[in-house]
């Protein structure tokens, strides 16, 4: 009875932090590093859908942030769309191209779905890189202005922070929704249990289509901010690096957890922009960390915080029973 | 009465004294360089040029000492873009070095405008940043990517009397611009284009290139950055060909020249830099360059260093005093520098440098490759002959400028 207390508090205090962050942290550098945060925790939450609740690892994600913000960019720069219209067509045509991926990657499943995926992701890289008429070739698309939706004032740090401090909420309010709903159940069993699901009579390959798309969907509002967050976009978005390094902060975190793709988009963020000033090889240290996450909390960092938090919980000085009951549990597990 | 005329004198005398002392504090200078990844090499030698021009001035400019921040960009679009911001915002730089890439530098570049914060760029090359994309906070301290190349296309047609020739250049925007305007002079005299061939960045192997190349030409332009040179030059000779090679500024760069053997012999190249251009103030470059790192300086050694060398030239004008960011810009854009590495140096009003090309050849000299100077086209501008209107009423060179015939 007392954990889903303590989780509630312990979140309640997570949102209260992230909401007063701006007055504690005054240098407008941090506020725009916890703005970068947040994007990359909403694309880290749509690829965790598909890793962590689907069981298909996706080594493409990267293609729905650099097509909707390049679409962004470009409708709105250059073929004269405004910023709604542009932000609802980029966002609608990503997700139609996730439509397409998800047809065309889930013909097969497991290396075959990670092959698929990246194949699909370098085509668009390529493409991005070549078709310099449309986008810039490799020195990318610029000049997009941040949108005043409502009078507000994007340009300002802390007003965007809120901004797309906003869609990480409900972003994360969909996830939770998504996984009690009956298809997030469901998606479970085509993970856990495919050929039963199918002899229960589910459809599968729908299943695991319609949680694709969603994955895209969210991938492309991603997308979209990171354009008006960088006001600029290059074909580095589409580069497998990206895709990779959303997949990094998935399994960090913790696969198949609400919280876990936050904390992992925390940690590469950080090191790649902040600790990445004082130690010239953090790319060694991202490695190192990343080795001690596999070798002592190889479920990640949210559900092994949880598991140490709960061991010391059960500690025999608190409570026999519960150190019994943490026996039995750790020998089942 | 006397006594408080005293009083107020020496008070006035000590302000007046203490307010150069105040003008005094240091200069923030942010640079960006790349540590790591594939341009890490290019970045290495950013910071050893740009390290001798501190030393110097012992690290003192127009009386202000300079705080030099340092930051990896990692030659990721979007990390400059952080890293900007950091240099900006969190340690207060008041002008920028850097950063290396073309496409960082366009990562970067509506920040910058919006910040209004000087930028020198010592290296990134891209046409349009001084011409089509104009920003009226940025000076380049390098060559464009045509303007060395706009020369060496005449230089073929008219001193080689070379007819036919085939361009094999890297994918990326840097490869297409040289490879345009090598062909738009090469073609306008007399000369014709019959090939173009496109290597990715990242070609592994050659081979596959130098077999399509059409044997009936009479030499191949090789325009290649970064490492590629190495590897194209050297399969190119194992393949057996005999067709001469003219190469782009970076295809023999001193920083990759040394990492060279025989198959880089002879190969004719153009650049607005060579580190054996014969003038006192280079040669002392070169050897305080030699001194230090052991190596000839190249393309980046030169650029970062003749960038710190606007900085103090600019500063020196305006006295140190940059709190007036106009009046320092315009300081900027006035850079004259009699006597440099590469030659004296002024800036046209788009700020980029009007800079003497060499037509260098590669040989073998005191032990080492040189890119040794045969001829200099002096005061080249980044328009070539065409003028400033009449250039930029065409697109930026690209892939697809006029075909091969």
């Amino acid at each position: 009875m007392r954990s889903p207390v303590s989780t509630l508090s312990l979140s309640l205090i997570g949102l209260v932090a992230l909401l007063v962050m701006p007055w504690l942290v005054t240098s407008e550098y941090y506020i725009n590093i916890a703005s970068q945060i947040a994007i990359a925790a909403i694309l880290a939450l749509s690829l965790n859908l598909l890793v962590g609740w689907g069981g298909m690892i996706s080594l493409g994600h990267a293609a729905y942030l650099g097509v909707a913000a390049y679409l962004s960019i470009y409708l709105t720069t250059q073929a004269g769309f405004g910023h709604l219209t542009g932000a609802l067509i980029a966002i609608g045509a990503t997700t139609g191209l996730a439509m397409i991926f998800g047809y065309l990657a889930l013909r097969a499943s497991g290396l075959g779905f990670l092959m698929i995926t990246l194949a699909l992701g370098q085509i668009l890289w390529g493409v991005a890189y070549r078709w310099s008429s449309l986008t810039g070739g490799d020195n990318g698309l610029g000049g997009l202005k941040r949108p005043h939706p409502f009078g507000l004032n994007l340009m300002d740090p802390t007003t965007f922070y809120y901004f797309v401090l906003v869609f990480l909420g409900i972003a994360l309010l969909c996830m939770a929704r998504f996984m009690q709903s009956g298809l997030g159940q469901s998606l479970q069993g085509t993970r856990d249990q495919p050929r039963r699901m199918h002899a229960l009579g589910y459809n599968v390959w729908l299943i695991q289509w319609l949680s694709f798309v969603f994955a895209g969907f969210w991938g492309a509002v991603a997308g979209l901010l990171y354009a008006y967050y960088n006001q600029f976009v290059s074909p580095q978005a589409l580069h497998l690096t990206t895709s990779a390094e959303t997949l990094l902060m998935v399994i960090a975190g913790g696969t198949g957890t609400l919280l876990g793709p936050v904390v992992g988009a925390a940690l590469v963020v950080i090191l790649k922009n902040v600790v990445s000033a004082y130690i010239t090889r953090w790319l060694i240290l991202l490695g190192v960390i990343f080795v001690v996450i596999v070798l002592f909390m190889p479920e990640g960092l949210v559900p092994g915080a949880r598991r140490v938090l709960r061991a010391l919980k059960n500690s025999p000085h608190t409570d026999k029973d519960a150190d019994v009951s943490s026996i039995v549990r750790d020998r089942t597990q | 009465m006397l006594c408080f005329r005293i009083l107020l004198s020496t008070t006035v005398l000590a302000t007046l004294a203490l307010a150069p002392a105040q003008a005094a504090e240091p200069l923030k200078v942010g640079f960006m360089t790349v540590r790591s990844g594939a341009l890490a090499a290019g970045g290495r030698q950013m910071e050893e040029g740009l390290k001798l021009c501190m030393d110097e001035h012992h690290g003192e400019m127009a009386g202000r000492k300079i705080d030099l921040i340092t930051a990896d960009t990692a030659g990721q679009p979007a990390v400059a873009k952080t890293k900007v911001q950091e240099l900006v915002e969190r340690d207060g730089a008041q002008v920028l070095i850097g950063p290396l890439a073309a496409f960082e530098a366009l990562a970067i570049d509506d920040y910058i405008r919006q910040t209004k914060t000087p930028i020198i760029s010592p290296s990134a090359a891209a046409e349009d940043l001084t011409q089509r994309k104009l920003n009226p906070w940025f000076v380049r301290a390098v060559g464009t990517s045509a303007q060395a190349h706009h020369p060496l296309g005449e230089y073929a047609a008219k001193d080689l009397h070379y007819k036919k020739i085939a361009i094999i250049a890297d994918d990326f925007a840097f490869g297409h611009e040289i490879a345009a305007s090598f062909q738009r002079t090469f073609e306008e005299n007399g000369g014709k284009i019959v090939q173009k061939l496109w290597s990715p960045l990242n070609t592994a192997e050659y081979g596959t290139y130098i077999t399509q190349i059409d044997p009936d030409v009479d030499a191949v332009f090789a325009a290649f950055a970064g490492g590629n040179g190495i590897k194209f030059l050297s399969e190119y000779k194992n393949y057996g060909m005999q067709k001469p090679v003219l190469g782009a500024m970076t295809t023999v760069d001193e920083g990759i020249l040394k990492r060279m053997g025989s198959e880089a012999v002879g190969v004719i190249s153009s650049g607005w830099y060579s580190a054996a251009i014969d003038t006192p103030a280079n040669k002392k470059f070169v050897e305080a360059v030699r001194k230090a790192y052991g190596a000839d300086p190249g393309y980046y050694t030169v650029g970062a260093y003749m960038a710190c060398q606007f900085l103090n030239n600019a500063l020196e004008q305006v006295k140190g005093d940059i709190s007036n960011k106009e009046a320092f810009m315009k300081a900027l854009r006035n850079v004259n520098i009699p006597e440099s590495p590469y030659g004296p140096v002024k800036l046209d009003k788009y700020g980029q440098p009007i800079l003497d090309i060499t037509i260098r050849k590669v040989e073998k000299k005191d032990g080492r490759l040189q890119n040794v100077v045969i001829k200099t086209y002096p005061a080249v501008s980044q328009f070539w002959t065409y003028g400033a209107d009449q250039f930029l009423k065409s697109p930026v060179y690209s892939r697809d400028w006029t075909p091969a015939k």
